[in-house]
């Protein structure tokens, strides 16, 4: 058995340990809410604007756009949206496990551009090839932020550097629940948006829409819009998502350092017990001795 | 003239402004418009400029610098990039964009990015125009 001191410091390392835990845990719960508020205030934007875009390529039938063509030959791009900071329990790690995961991301053919240090770390461990790394960005991201990445993309996408752009985030559905999610923004995927209209049941038997000055120059417009507005969205929900993992692993820290705690605590007292047990065996034997 | 049309404006931070309008006066970059109800369905890029949003019996401005609108014959979505009303402008920090861009435009140097400077003169006026 353990002697006591040895007890009583390891249960001094754990309460302080646990102490960080339960800080760590409050911080976050506070970070939380807000970025919480951000991302649902913002949130009418986005899934508006994504049906907006799904229903304009609907009416517009098989339109020729350089946006919306698949199937050439070359690298893809990620945008892969992790934390800088760790101690979030599976959060970034589910991140890099969805890229290498995902059978069109190989790390050969696929250039990262990633957002936050975590995610670059493991990425990089994994063999993919860092383009650019805008770690800075999540601590507080503002839309132009957004728009400067959509610009260097589509530079690269229009070049033909670049056919395919994806964007690997996890998004918020509440405080306990966020799903790493991989989607692809460009070239636009006209299956999936239909499926999500299909779901929300909108009749979508509207007259014929029509474009001024005409459907390729809004088009050309308003995709860069789409996309900037796109990986605000994901960014938003991110910092949701990594405050939310973060607090529940942190809350379950603190639940683990109480169980040791308590667990610690029979230990030494047991131990005390054992060594006044042993110091009277000790004195009644000497008594015995000289007696 | 009781015929409303629903408006909704949306930027990226929040809901702009929600609800149900007679008219809305915007810049595209075809031109300046004015959607009454009932409008044909048109999507439109939206160019620096006022909106005037007329309710019944009010009217409502503020600036709108980039976006898309999307107008059906009952309802118009404009996707604002860009949009504040007159109280969330800083005057100061446009009059200074104002005389910045002027002077780029002025200095004539090579390598200029004039489109630049006329976009964000642009913008610097827009938003100067809606101080009382």
């Amino acid at each position: 058995m353990a002697s006591m001191r040895d007890i009583k410091r390891r249960r001094a390392s754990i309460q302080s340990t646990g102490q960080i835990t339960k800080a760590m845990k409050l911080v976050s719960t506070v970070k939380l809410q807000k970025s919480r508020t951000k991302a649902e205030s913002s949130k009418p934007y986005f899934s508006q604007m994504y049906e907006t875009i799904a229903s304009m390529l609907e009416k517009t039938g098989n339109m020729h756009h350089k946006y919306l063509r698949s199937g050439a030959a070359g690298k893809r791009a990620v945008i892969a949206i992790t934390s800088n900071r760790g101690l979030a329990g599976g959060y970034n790690n589910n991140i890099v496990k969805l890229i290498a995961a995902s059978p069109e991301l190989d790390p050969i053919g696929t250039k990262v551009f990633s957002i936050g240090k975590k995610g670059r770390d493991g990425l990089i461990r994994k063999g993919y090839e860092i383009a650019e790394d805008y770690s800075e960005i999540i601590n507080e991201p503002l839309y132009q932020d957004a728009a400067d990445l959509t610009q260097e993309l589509l530079a690269e996408y229009g070049s033909g550097e670049i056919v395919e752009i994806y964007l690997a985030y996890t998004s918020f559905k509440n405080t306990v629940v966020h799903t790493p999610r991989l989607m692809r923004l460009l070239p636009f995927d006209k299956d999936a948006a239909a499926a999500t209209a299909d779901v929300q049941g909108e009749p979508k038997s509207q007259a014929l829409m029509n474009y001024e000055p005409s459907a390729e120059d809004v088009l050309d417009k308003i995709i860069p819009k789409y996309m900037s507005s796109m990986i605000y969205g994901a960014l938003l929900e991110a910092v949701a998502s990594e405050n939310g993992a973060r607090m529940t692993a942190m809350d379950s820290a603190t639940n683990n350092a109480e169980e040791m705690l308590g667990k610690l605590d029979i230990q030494y007292n047991r131990a005390r017990q054992g060594s006044i047990t042993q110091e009277l065996t000790e004195i009644i034997a000497g008594a015995n001795a000289i007696g | 003239m009781a015929d409303v049309m629903k408006l909704n404006v949306i930027t990226p931070e929040k809901q702009f402004y929600e609800g149900n309008v007679t008219m809305v006066e915007l810049t595209t970059t075809e031109g300046e418009i004015g959607v009454y109800p009932n409008h044909i369905p048109l999507t439109a890029v939206v160019a620096p400029g006022v909106l005037k949003i007329h309710e019944e019996g009010e009217e409502k401005k503020a600036s709108l610098i980039s976006g898309f609108i999307t107008i059906l014959p009952d309802a118009v979505t404009i996707m604002a990039e860009v949009a504040e009303w007159p109280d969330e402008i800083d005057f100061k920090r446009a009059e200074e964009a104002r005389v910045r861009a002027e002077r780029r435009l002025a200095s004539r140097e090579s390598g200029l990015d004039e489109l630049r400077a006329e976009m964000a003169l642009k913008r610097a006026l827009v938003r100067l125009g809606l101080k009382h």
